[in-house]
């Protein structure tokens, strides 16, 4: 399982996303571009805000998402901005502007619906916005959101649409998880010490029925996403800063390390920046990858689980096509539970 | 100034308040002033069993008495000594009355001169004051005193009973963050949690307080919390207070010390016992008396919680605080059997204490000038066999002597309580000694570190291993030199070999971050033909410096441990054969390394009782990089790796020397094949039994989770359904798109000029 190493950014990477077909990986980082990458290879097909004035962003891009027909891409940025791309022309399409910074975006699975998390700060509270994305004319886009909650309390950090797109799921700073009426605004259920510490990534199942949290508190959890009811917990040893649920198999995979900041300068295995593999259902780690050598920030799998890459604190992404072993080996013997694509 | 007068003095007001007072009766005035019998006699003391003489002996008698007195340090005066008089017998009554100027010094008295030899005759001192409390003692007549607490008897619960281990396992400790855990070591790394009686894991939210320790036979586990110890024991590790737990208070308690047979526990605090007098803590009240203030050291017996003895402090913390903050522990250090506890007085001697009477042997201790330091020899069990039948020999210490001017530095061995010098040995340039008992007492290593003869500065250099053979006649001496310096040294438990680490690295001693320094490892054995230790192996050029050999001898652990990058462990054995042949051919020629292996940020390294497992921990005190523990076997393969956030401790708990005697042993070992066949057979079904059950575990999680998952998706069709949506599905994954591409890589380019 040789990586494909993606060398194009020159800060840290800050989230990456697969498309739906898998053949292309989009890349956010702070150094304020957004790359697209063919997975097959890893040669790069193009960036978004690459040059200056062509409306990219300026400063750390926070977050990415793409549509599920590859049509479109949603950024958001520490410069207040919110930006919609045309994937096929590289071009910015719309910008939307806010007061504060916006750490996540996330398309509904109906692809004309999209959300936007604004980070607290300068005293404006963190809001939830619901913007709705006409396809058709995709350059006149409303100002108005459908939908905007202004959250009181320890702020979101992370967002998703749960599935059939009537709530958003939300993971908080204080390790809260909660669900929100996407009509409404209100809160509809929530979890207060779903973990105990900052909720880093929240990520969905292929079928969108249970999503996966990881935390500062160096656990990660699996949620039913109708009722919120905690299912598996992983624990390991160190801070997580992302996880993903693997189709195919009943694998989860985990990403963290200890913080940059405390990283110390002797090995990268002190760090333990491997991305791990643990069974979705057994609450065991199976296996790990080495190869960063900074704390991996962001990781995202193949949606036909054929592979998986990681975005790290030193600046590479790493896509890893899984050897036809992974799809043999049975590490526990015979069990296995039923195949979910 | 006369009663009169003082009427005189009153004002008004006073003499009406006296007036009424005296309406008041005189029963409350005499109970105000009632003279306390044991006040204003504080200062005199009864000294009884005096010799019984006649008038014409009495000068003589009371000048025999002053002269030990003063001896003693506690001088008087002859008109401050009564002696009460029979005037019948025209005898002395056999106890005379002592004035001290002040309490003081009757205090003092009262320590120096209670139980002191006079010829025949053992004094014995009392205060004055005592002897009325404890004739007013309200006893007898079925009274009890006051402060008598009747206990009903409760049962104790088996202290062995872990030994009971159908499978033979044993225990382990371990203890994380504020969390401790204690487990059986199954075959193969594989943990259980011991259980109580009712099935559920042992637990106390108690344990983890300071840190832990077992005893050294492993009955008790003991708990060092901010007010004291505990002591736990049984099956459970819990139970009735004073029967299965057993609490000493000993505020601030840092470290404690057992007594090798668990009779005796000392304990030591920073900080200095005050008067509990009228503390609020009855445990403390009734627990240490006024004589124990500012006092570190607390001598205890176990059974009965009760003090002992206590001790101040070695040296008054000042200028050279730094030196006293680290202190070499044990201070106290207790013989084999639990017969003496002694210390080393550095410089004047050495204090040997009686148990469980705690009175110093023979009234003294053993003056040594400039002592340093000294150890017990131990006793094989042959040796604690014929004790306990009386025959035994004498208790054994080694102590050493430095060079001063016109007399060499000196190892001598003596006997205690006889304090003959059984053997003296001569040393000079001698900067420091240790040492290294093998555990049976067989031998003795003196490792004398040596400088140069010349050198200015003490600083040793090179070293010198003076290998006693106790058991021998004469206590024959063998030396052996060495350029280089020895850092450790380490005896095959009850065998005749030793390992040793030298170096000659120039970096050896200095904390260079990144360089490592390399030792060379010894293996020496005592010939058995000749009768002295020859060396059976060298390894060159090792990183190791940590031996640690298996408590059965044989297997030794070489690892690497305080270096920041290098975290190795090799494991050996020293009796490796392939072919029965093979063996008796040369010494050395089994010494087989059987494994390697690296345990990241290790800081502690043991072998479990048996001498099977061995277990590397990182202990988050020392602060690793990766805290945690990890269990190998002998053959250095690993068989559990438990990384843990915030380890602290990883504990063995030791057993007890076997039961079986030596032709059971044997017999044994000569019927292993018989023998293991059942345990073999015990094993596979323990084996089945276990992934049996992890088994049923993961099907059961397996059928849980299949059928949550086809509720929900049945739950979100339908929903999808009823707003006319269709589930997406995914398209078959549709054959493989081959991405081919075309790479053109230029091999070569020529140019050639063609001439037309």
């Amino acid at each position: 399982m040789k990586p494909i190493i993606l060398q194009g950014h020159e800060r840290s990477l800050t989230q990456i996303v697969f498309n739906a077909e898998g053949d292309l990986l989009f890349s956010a980082s702070k150094d304020s571009v957004v790359n697209a990458w063919y997975t097959s290879n890893g040669e790069r097909l193009g960036t978004f805000g690459g040059i200056k004035g062509d409306g990219g962003h300026n400063g750390t891009v926070w977050t990415v998402a793409v549509d599920s027909q590859s049509r479109f891409l949603v950024t958001g940025a520490a410069d207040n901005t919110m930006k919609l791309w045309d994937i096929s022309t590289g071009k910015c399409l719309r910008t939307w502007e806010f007061l504060t910074a916006v750490k996540r975006v996330a398309w509904n699975e109906d692809d004309d619906t999209i959300l936007s998390i604004t980070e607290q700060r300068q005293g404006q509270p963190s809001v939830i916005r619901i913007f709705p994305i006409n396809r058709e004319d995709p350059t006149s886009q409303t100002d108005t959101p459908l939908t905007e909650m202004r959250l009181t309390g320890s702020k979101a950090t992370v967002a998703l649409f749960a599935p059939v797109s009537d709530y958003v799921i939300t993971g908080h700073e204080s390790g809260k998880v909660a669900k929100y009426d996407v009509k409404t605004g209100e809160e509809v259920n929530f979890v207060d010490d779903a973990h105990r510490g900052e909720i880093t990534d929240i990520q969905l199942s292929p079928d969108g029925t249970y999503f996966i949290t990881s935390s500062k508190d160096k656990t990660a959890r699996l949620f039913d996403s109708e009722t919120l009811e905690e299912m598996k917990v992983y624990t390991t040893e160190t801070p997580l800063n992302s996880a993903c649920i693997a189709p195919l198999r009943p694998y989860i995979i985990l990403g963290g390390g200890q913080d940059a900041m405390s990283v110390t300068t002797t090995s990268s295995r002190a760090g333990k920046f491997e991305s791990r593999f643990w069974h979705k259902l057994f609450e065991e780690e199976v296996g790990r990858v080495k190869g960063h050598f900074g704390p991996i920030n962001t990781l995202a799998v193949h949606p036909q689980g054929r592979a998986y890459a990681s975005g790290a604190e030193d600046g590479f992404v790493r896509v890893h096509w899984f050897d036809e072993s992974y799809f043999r080996s049975r590490p526990f013997g015979d069990l296995e539970p039923e195949v979910e694509v | 100034m006369s009663a009169a007068e003082q009427i005189n003095g009153f004002s008004e007001e006073e003499e009406l308040d006296l007036q009424a007072e005296l309406e008041e009766g005189y029963a409350d005035i005499e109970e105000r002033y009632a003279v306390d019998t044991q006040q204003g006699f504080e200062n005199v003391l009864v000294i009884d069993n005096i010799p019984i003489i006649d008038e014409g002996k009495k000068q003589r008698l009371v000048d025999r008495l002053r002269q030990l007195f003063a001896k003693a340090g506690a001088a008087i005066e002859e008109e401050n000594i009564s002696m009460p008089w029979d005037d019948s017998a025209a005898t002395n009554k056999g106890f005379i009355f002592l004035t001290y100027p002040d309490a003081q010094q009757a205090e003092n008295a009262l320590r120096v001169l209670d139980g002191t030899a006079f010829g025949k005759n053992v004094l014995y001192v009392n205060r004055f004051g005592d002897i009325e409390r404890y004739a007013n003692m309200p006893v007898g007549e079925g009274e009890l005193p006051t402060g008598w607490k009747e206990k009903p008897y409760v049962e104790k619960d088996h202290l062995r009973s872990w030994l009971g281990d159908n499978a033979g396992r044993d225990q382990y400790l371990t203890f994380r963050d504020t969390d401790v855990s204690i487990w059986w070591n199954g075959r193969n790394g594989v943990a259980e949690p011991v259980k109580g009686a009712d099935g559920k894991p042992l637990k106390n939210s108690k344990w983890g307080e300071l840190y832990l320790q077992w005893s050294p036979l492993g009955t008790y586990l003991a708990s060092l919390h901010r007010v004291g110890v505990a002591l736990w024991s049984g099956p459970k590790l819990d139970g009735p207070i004073g029967v299965n737990v057993l609490r000493f208070t000993h505020p601030g308690v840092r470290l404690i010390q057992f007594s090798p047979c668990e009779n005796y526990l000392v304990t030591w605090s920073d900080e200095p016992l005050e008067n509990y007098e009228n503390h609020s803590i009855a445990a403390l009240r009734e627990t240490f008396g006024p004589e124990d203030e500012g006092n570190h050291f607390v001598v205890w017996d176990v059974k009965s919680t009760r003090v002992l003895r206590t001790f101040p402090a070695d040296k008054p913390a000042g200028a050279n605080a730094d030196e006293a903050s680290r202190m070499a522990w044990p201070v106290f250090k207790w013989s084999p059997d639990d017969a003496y506890i002694a210390r080393c007085n550095v410089g004047t001697g050495i204090s040997v204490y009686e148990l469980p009477s705690m009175g110093l042997l023979d009234k003294k201790s053993i003056k040594i000038e400039g002592v340093q330091d000294f150890e017990w020899c131990p006793m094989s069990d042959k040796d604690h066999a014929a004790k306990k039948d009386g025959k035994g020999k004498e208790c054994m210490i080694a102590f050493w002597t430095p060079e001063v001017p016109n007399q060499p530095a000196r190892v001598n061995l003596m006997a205690i309580p006889s304090r003959t010098i059984l053997r003296s040995k001569n040393l000079f340039n001698v900067t420091d000694c240790k040492f290294y008992w093998q555990s049976q007492g067989d031998f003795l290593c003196v490792k004398v570190d040596r400088h140069a003869r010349k050198a200015k500065s003490k600083k040793a250099t090179f070293c010198n291993l003076e290998l006693f053979r106790v058991r021998e006649k004469d206590y024959p001496v063998e030396v052996i030199e060495f350029k280089d310096y020895v850092p450790q040294f380490a005896w095959e438990p009850a065998g005749t070999r030793f390992a040793m680490v030298s170096s000659n690295d120039p970096n050896f001693g200095q904390a260079i971050p990144g360089v490592v320094v390399k030792y060379n490892i010894d293996f020496y054995q005592l010939d058995p033909k000749k009768g002295d230790f020859t060396a059976i192996k060298h390894l060159d050029g090792k990183i190791a410096n940590t031996l640690v050999w298996a408590p059965k001898g044989r297997h030794i652990a070489l690892a690497t441990i305080g270096s920041s990058t290098k975290f190795d462990i090799e494991f050996w054995d020293l009796d490796f054969t392939v072919d029965e042949r093979r063996e008796g051919s040369e010494p050395g020629a089994n010494v087989t390394m059987l494994g390697t292996g690296e345990h990241y940020g290790v800081t502690d390294i043991a072998w479990d009782p048996s001498g099977r497992y061995i277990a590397t921990s990182a202990s988050s005190w020392r602060s690793s990089p990766e805290p945690g523990y990890c269990i190998w076997d002998f053959k250095g393969q690993q068989l559990a790796h438990e990384p843990k956030d915030r380890f602290k401790q990883f504990l063995w708990r030791p057993r007890p020397a076997t039961l079986l005697s030596k032709d059971q042993i044997k017999k044994v070992r000569k019927e292993l094949k018989e023998f293991s066949r059942q345990f073999d057979e015990e094993d596979a079904a323990e084996e089945n039994r276990g992934s049996a059950e992890k088994l049923a575990q993961r099907q059961r999680e397996i059928s849980e989770w299949n059928a949550w998952r086809a509720r929900n998706n049945k739950r979100i069709d339908e929903e999808r359904k009823s707003r006319g949506k269709e589930r997406k599905v995914q398209e078959k994954v549709e054959e493989e798109e081959k991405v081919e591409e075309w790479v053109e890589e230029l091999i070569d380019e020529t140019e050639e000029v063609v001439v037309g």
